[in-house]
């Protein structure tokens, strides 16, 4: 083995990503599935770590829900991108970070399109100009959240106040990771370990304590897929998707499922009920189901912020059975309280799946 | 059990540790030119009887290697032998198909 050739084949996978100085963009849908999470995601890189990012109630949706189920086309989606970037540039940033992973997708396959055909990227800036007045600058670094939060899991893990390790068993937590298609199959050299070794999520989870399950369909898609669901006709395939890679883990007996996209977490999650009451079973111990969280939600519970503040009463999936072998104490009568403790009512339970 | 509107569909995978694959083995050991197939679909894009059956040889050989029954489609298949002549490893296709019928109807 030359050690040289192997250092330079493994930098290929490996990604520059600035620590400070970044414009953040937030998601159309995880406001709604998951509405803690890009709160979070600031509470903690910026506000508990003191890193450098911005946002600006001024951005909007990046388009790509519309273009990737065929109603807008894709010149629409690179001039909503376009006042992105020149939204980054009037507040003076360079780098872009976004918090969905169809957002990072889009932004990528339009920088990548504009490097290929410059003429269309020319005509963007002149449909921008023509309908808001604004100019913008390509970004020098462009990142999902993820990344960032994969670049300070060190700093997380030093001001963790819980591992990811079962208190009582004195085991590493079996983790699921999920990684989500367009972070690293669309364009994978731009993703942490390419397509090959993403290891975005694995790096989380082995930080932090909990141990990394590899399961055949470890890749598969979580079954969103845009018009697989959209289409009603197509929903089928979108929750046969979801049993296979279900099937494939469920030997394994995983403990949580930690995700990186918008869609998955919420597919993952809302079709275990739907696979419950069609088929009579669940997955995880007891009848209740597996847990799915988001990365910012598992930094978070990490950190020893309030369950139910990071919103993970908004789970179809109960995450009490995950919480009490962490070791983390919740109040199961605020579940339900929202601000200034006000009932925000609770969820019909179903049949099949025990929920809490 | 609630009806969404949707269901789950069939997997279809296929374990080949777990399917029967009895009756390739008795065709490679009548056929053995059946191993050397490339599945190029020369075969199924000369087939006379493709377009209106959906007869495919070269599916036919690949289903039976995932241990599928494939006595249905061989029933389509009008013996014409232009297969054989386009098939570019030189395997007696036409042969191949009549061999195959015979084990099936010795229901070996």
């Amino acid at each position: 083995m030359i050690f040289e050739g192997k250092q330079k084949i493994w930098s290929d996978y490996q990604k520059e990503i600035p620590s400070d100085g970044w414009f953040y963009v937030r998601s159309c849908i995880r406001q709604n599935f998951f509405p803690a999470s890009e709160k979070y995601f600031l509470a903690v890189c910026r506000d508990l770590l003191g890193h450098d990012i911005y946002e600006t109630r001024h951005h909007t949706t990046c388009g790509g829900i519309a273009y990737h189920s065929d109603t807008i086309p894709q010149e629409t989606a690179m001039t909503i991108v376009a006042r992105q970037f020149a939204l980054m540039k009037e507040a003076g940033y360079k780098n872009l970070v976004t918090s969905c992973i169809t957002s990072f997708g889009n932004y990528t396959e339009i920088l990548e399109t504009w490097r290929e055909f410059p003429e269309l990227e020319a005509r963007i800036r002149e449909n921008l100009w023509k309908a808001t007045r604004r100019e913008f600058d390509k970004p020098e670094h462009l990142a999902h959240a993820s990344d960032l939060v994969y670049k300070f899991r060190g700093e997380i893990a030093e001001r963790a106040k819980f591992r990811l390790v079962d208190k009582t068993a004195g085991r590493p937590l079996r983790i699921v990771e999920h990684i989500g298609c367009h972070y690293s199959k669309m364009f994978p050299h731009k993703g942490i370990g390419g397509a090959e070794y993403p290891c975005v999520l694995s790096g989380m989870v082995e930080a932090w304590g909990g141990e990394v399950v590899d399961y055949p369909e470890r890749r598969h898609c979580c079954g969103f897929g845009f018009r697989q669901y959209l289409v009603k006709a197509n929903r089928g395939y979108s929750v046969s998707n979801t049993h296979k890679k279900f099937e494939s883990m469920e030997p394994y007996h995983p403990d949580a499922i930690i995700t990186n996209c918008p869609g998955c977490p919420y597919f993952l999650d809302r079709w275990q009920y739907v696979i419950a009451e069609q088929t009579g079973k669940t997955y995880g111990s007891g009848g209740f189901g597996i847990p799915v969280l988001t990365y910012e939600e598992l930094a978070g519970l990490v950190l020893g912020y309030d369950p139910w503040d990071l919103g993970l009463q908004l789970h179809q999936v109960a995450v009490e059975p995950l919480l009490d072998k962490i070791g983390i104490e919740y109040d199961p009568s605020a579940k339900y309280l929202g601000l200034d403790r006000k009932d925000i009512m609770r969820p019909g339970l179903p049949e099949v799946l025990k929920c809490c | 059990m609630i009806d969404f509107g949707f269901s789950l569909s069939k997997s279809s995978s296929i374990k080949l540790d777990e399917v029967d694959l009895s009756l390739y083995r008795r065709l490679e050991e009548v056929e053995p030119g059946v191993r050397i197939c490339m599945g190029c679909g020369s075969c199924s894009a000369t087939c006379n009887a493709s377009k209106w059956s959906g007869m495919s040889v070269r599916k036919v050989i690949l289903d039976l290697q995932r241990g599928r029954d494939m006595k249905e489609m061989l029933s389509c298949c009008m013996l014409c032998g232009k297969c054989s002549m386009v098939c570019p490893r030189g395997i007696n296709t036409r042969h191949l198909i009549l061999s195959l019928c015979r084990l099936y109807e010795s229901g070996k």
